[in-house]
């Protein structure tokens, strides 16, 4: 295979699999979502002073799923 | 200045990263978009040819739509509180609404003494809200979805952060990475960890609001070039106009994580106990 065409291939792998990451951050965010759901169900009258709590959260596991996107934007456009 | 160059920097990288695609685009025979979903992220020149130079000092389309968000943000706030009326009308109750919201996020998240930041925090919401928001437009421009421009909104969160930290705790700041309340041996560790994460802040805080924002813009786009093959054009109008909801919602609440992590980060400054 020339060189042009395996940089090429590697660099359009590397994308689709740096993907995945982002498809991980959403089983984070999905945990903290719903662990924050099942605990409010339980006792509603605390849940609304733990809504910040919430989106930061969801905020650090999501953060780490960019970093996955933006790798793969990287290796698509700035490479 | 230091924004202007930025977008500069960001121009050059999306301006190549279209170009590439383009090339690549007619080998793919017709199985490829009409037009490319980051096409729409090129800063461009207002006036005068699309090819032209862009200086620090040249009016773009993204500096039009940053000064339209503060336009906004100022025309809320003046018509908002020109009238003081005590039964508020339609503006002024949306002006009261925004400020009592982030008062109250101010006090709970970082503290009654924290209350002297406020006008700076409530300016990044409102000016990170409306450009958000302005973004959603037919035919706009996204200016939050350029890490140049969020990056420089992290940075001066992390430069006030740090600067406050130093001014009010002297040395003791520095504790912020001593985890006092670990065992010994491992303190050293901790305190490596500890540092990695406070200097990875604004990359994280910047990324996160451009990614997010680059990232929906980019779906609605793809989606619009499916629109124009007809077997699956309604389809993807309807998936056009449930992301476009999601999107709605993704610009506040994006402002507000943005906001709450200022908030946290200020805390960090303000009572750097472990």
């Amino acid at each position: 295979m020339e060189l042009e065409a395996a940089q090429a291939l590697g660099q359009y792998a590397g994308a689709g699999l740096a993907a995945i990451g982002s498809g991980l951050a959403a089983i984070g965010v999905g945990n903290v979502a719903g662990n924050f759901l099942s605990g409010a169900l339980r006792n509603p009258s605390a849940a609304n002073a733990q809504t910040a709590t919430l989106f930061i959260g969801i905020a650090f596991a999501e953060a780490l799923g960019i970093f996955a996107f933006l790798v793969s934007l990287l290796l698509m456009f700035a490479i | 200045m230091e924004l202007e160059t930025g977008i500069e920097m960001a121009e050059e990288v999306h301006t190549e990263g279209a170009l590439d695609a383009h090339a690549g685009g007619p080998d793919h025979g017709e199985g490829g978009l009409s037009f490319h979903p980051m096409d729409q992220f090129i800063v461009r020149p207002i006036f005068g040819e699309n090819g032209d130079p862009v200086h620090w000092y040249t009016v773009t389309n993204a500096t039009v739509w940053m000064a339209l968000a503060v336009l906004c943000v100022l025309g809320l706030f003046v018509l908002g509180t020109r009238g003081r009326a005590i039964v508020p009308g339609r503006i002024q109750s949306i002006a009261e609404l925004a400020y009592g919201f982030v008062y109250k996020m101010v006090e709970d998240v970082t503290g009654r003494d924290a209350v002297k930041f406020f006008p700076y925090i409530f300016t990044l919401f409102l000016f990170i809200l409306f450009a958000n928001t302005l973004a959603l437009l037919p035919m706009s421009f996204s200016t939050t979805s350029h890490i140049a421009v969020t990056a420089v909104l992290a940075l001066a969160v992390f430069l006030t952060v740090t600067i406050v930290g130093f001014v009010k705790n002297g040395t003791a700041f520095l504790g912020l990475f001593w985890v006092s309340s670990a065992p010994l041996v491992l303190r050293p560790i901790l305190a490596v960890i500890e540092l990695i994460s406070y200097f990875v802040r604004p990359v994280s805080h910047s990324i996160r609001l451009a990614g997010n924002i680059m990232a929906g813009h980019a779906v609605l786009k793809v989606f619009a070039g499916f629109a124009a093959i007809a077997a699956i054009a309604p389809v993807s109008i309807l998936a056009i106009t449930a992301i476009y909801g999601l999107e709605v919602l993704v610009a506040f609440i994006q402002a507000y994580v943005f906001t709450i992590l200022t908030c946290v980060y200020l805390k960090d400054a303000l009572h750097p106990s472990h």
